[in-house]
C-alpha cells in the first residue's frame, strides 16, 4: 500500500471507535453525498481532509440530535454563508477601494 | 468573580427535571453552537455559558453542590472536605460536548467551585481533535506585497508562518495542526488566520491591480518625455506622451499586486496623470503663456 497515500487516510473503523459511534452513521453519511468513504485491501477509508467536516457531522448528530436530513440542509445553508461572506469581504475591499480613491 | 445562575442561562426553573435541562440544553445548543454560528463570537460566547450550566446542572452531584451552595460559592471547599466529590460515569450523550473542545472554556465560577476543566473525568480515553484557534494579524500593503514569514505566539507557543503575497484583505488562511492540542492522542485542531491589511498612502488596491496617481510637470504633459515613479517592486521608468491630458490613465501590464499562490503572475498598476500647473511665474514665462495663448 502507497505509505503516502495511507498517511492522507483515517481507517473508518478507527474513527468510530474513537469517536464512540455506529459505522452505519458513516455509510449514511456517504449515501448522502456527505462524505466519501475509499475501499484499499478491503478496508474502508476517509480522507484526513475530511475529518475537521466528518466531526462536524458527528456533532450535529450525536450532540444536536439532528437528523440526516438536517445536516444536509445545515452543510449547505454552511456553504452558503461561507460564499456569502467571501462576497462580503470583496465587496467590503471594493467599498474601501472607492472610499479612498473617490 | 460574580455568581452565574445556571437555571436563567437555560431558561429553567429550580424544580426542572433531567429531562428539562436535557430539553432546554438542546434547544439553546442547537441556537448557539459554534458549528452553526461559524465567525460569531456572541454565539460561541453563549453557548460557553450554556454548556457550562449544562455540565453541572445534568450532573447529580454537581447540581446539589450547587443548589446548596451557589450563591455561597466561597464555601464549598468546605462541603468537598465533608464529603468528597466523586465524577459520576453519565451516558447521556449529548453531555458529551468534549467531542466538539468548541465549548470547553469554564468561567471563573466554575473552576473555583468544581475544579479544573469538567471534561477531564468523562473522556474514557476516547480520542478528540483538538480545538481550532482563530487569530487575527495586521500587515502592511507592502508587506502583503511579497510572500514572507512572520513569528506568531499562539497560546504560549511560537508558530512560525509563512504568509503568500498577494494575501487579500479579510482572506483568512489555515494553519493545519497549529490549533489546541488533541485529546488523548487525538490530532491537534488548527489555526484561522484572518489578515486586516491597512491602507497605503497614496496607493489604491483592488484585487490584484494598483492604483495611483502621480504628478507630472505642464512641461512634460504638453511635451512629453520620460518620468520615474516609485512603485510596490521599485523604480519604474515611463515614457509620458505628449499632450497628455490632466487626469488620463495608463496602464502598465504586470505591474500590479501578486496573484495569490501564482508565481510570476502580476496584476496591472493604473496611472493616473495629475498635472501641476506652475506657479509664481516670472514676467517672461506670463509673457510667453500669454503668447500662446494667442497663436
Amino acid at each position: 500500500m502507497d505509505a503516502k497515500r495511507i498517511d492522507d487516510l483515517i481507517a473508518v473503523n478507527e474513527f468510530c471507535v474513537n469517536h464512540n459511534i455506529e459505522i452505519s452513521f458513516l455509510n449514511l453519511l456517504q449515501q448522502n453525498g456527505l462524505i466519501e468513504i475509499s475501499t484499499m485491501e478491503s478496508k474502508y477509508f476517509v480522507k484526513k481532509e475530511q475529518l475537521p467536516q466528518l466531526e462536524k457531522f458527528v456533532r450535529f448528530y450525536y450532540d444536536l440530535d439532528i437528523n440526516l436530513e438536517g445536516i444536509e440542509a445545515i452543510t449547505y445553508l454552511l456553504q452558503r454563508i461561507e460564499n456569502l461572506q467571501n462576497e462580503i469581504i470583496k465587496l467590503k475591499n471594493r467599498l474601501r477601494f472607492y472610499d479612498a480613491h473617490g | 468573580m460574580t455568581f452565574i445562575d445556571y437555571y436563567k442561562i437555560l431558561g429553567i426553573e429550580k424544580k426542572a427535571t433531567a429531562i428539562d435541562i436535557k430539553s432546554a440544553y438542546r434547544k439553546l445548543a442547537r441556537k448557539y453552537h459554534p458549528d452553526l454560528n461559524p465567525n460569531d463570537a456572541d454565539a460561541k460566547k453563549n453557548f460557553q455559558q450554556i454548556n457550562e450550566a449544562n455540565e453541572v446542572l445534568s450532573d447529580p452531584e454537581k447540581r446539589k453542590k450547587y443548589d446548596k451552595y451557589g450563591k455561597e460559592w466561597q464555601h464549598a471547599e468546605q462541603f468537598e472536605n465533608a464529603k468528597p466529590y466523586q465524577e459520576q460515569p453519565s451516558d447521556f450523550r449529548g453531555q458529551k460536548y468534549s467531542r466538539a473542545k468548541s465549548g470547553g472554556d469554564f468561567s471563573d465560577f466554575f473552576e473555583s467551585m468544581f475544579g479544573g476543566s469538567a471534561n477531564s473525568g468523562r473522556n474514557r480515553q476516547v480520542k478528540f481533535r483538538g480545538e481550532d484557534y482563530n487569530a487575527q494579524l495586521q500587515l502592511n500593503l507592502t508587506d502583503a506585497y511579497q510572500t514572507h514569514k512572520q513569528t506568531l505566539i499562539v497560546n504560549g507557543r511560537n508558530i512560525r508562518i509563512t504568509i503568500p503575497a498577494g494575501i487579500e484583505n479579510g482572506q483568512t488562511i489555515k494553519i493545519s495542526g497549529h490549533g489546541g492540542s488533541g485529546i488523548n492522542g487525538g490530532p491537534n485542531g488548527d489555526l484561522y488566520i484572518t489578515f486586516s491589511i491597512a491602507n497605503h498612502p497614496g496607493i489604491n488596491r483592488l484585487g490584484n491591480d494598483i492604483y495611483t496617481h502621480v504628478d507630472i510637470e505642464l512641461y512634460t504633459a504638453v511635451l512629453g518625455g520620460d518620468i520615474t515613479i516609485d512603485t510596490l517592486s521599485g523604480k519604474v521608468k515611463i515614457k509620458v506622451k505628449p499632450e497628455t491630458q490632466n487626469g488620463s490613465k495608463v496602464k502598465l501590464k504586470g505591474k500590479g499586486f501578486p496573484v495569490y499562490k501564482i508565481d510570476g503572475q502580476f496584476g496591472d498598476l493604473y496611472i493616473t496623470y495629475m498635472v501641476k500647473i506652475p506657479t509664481n511665474l516670472t514676467e517672461r514665462q506670463k509673457n510667453l503663456f500669454t503668447e500662446l495663448s494667442k497663436s
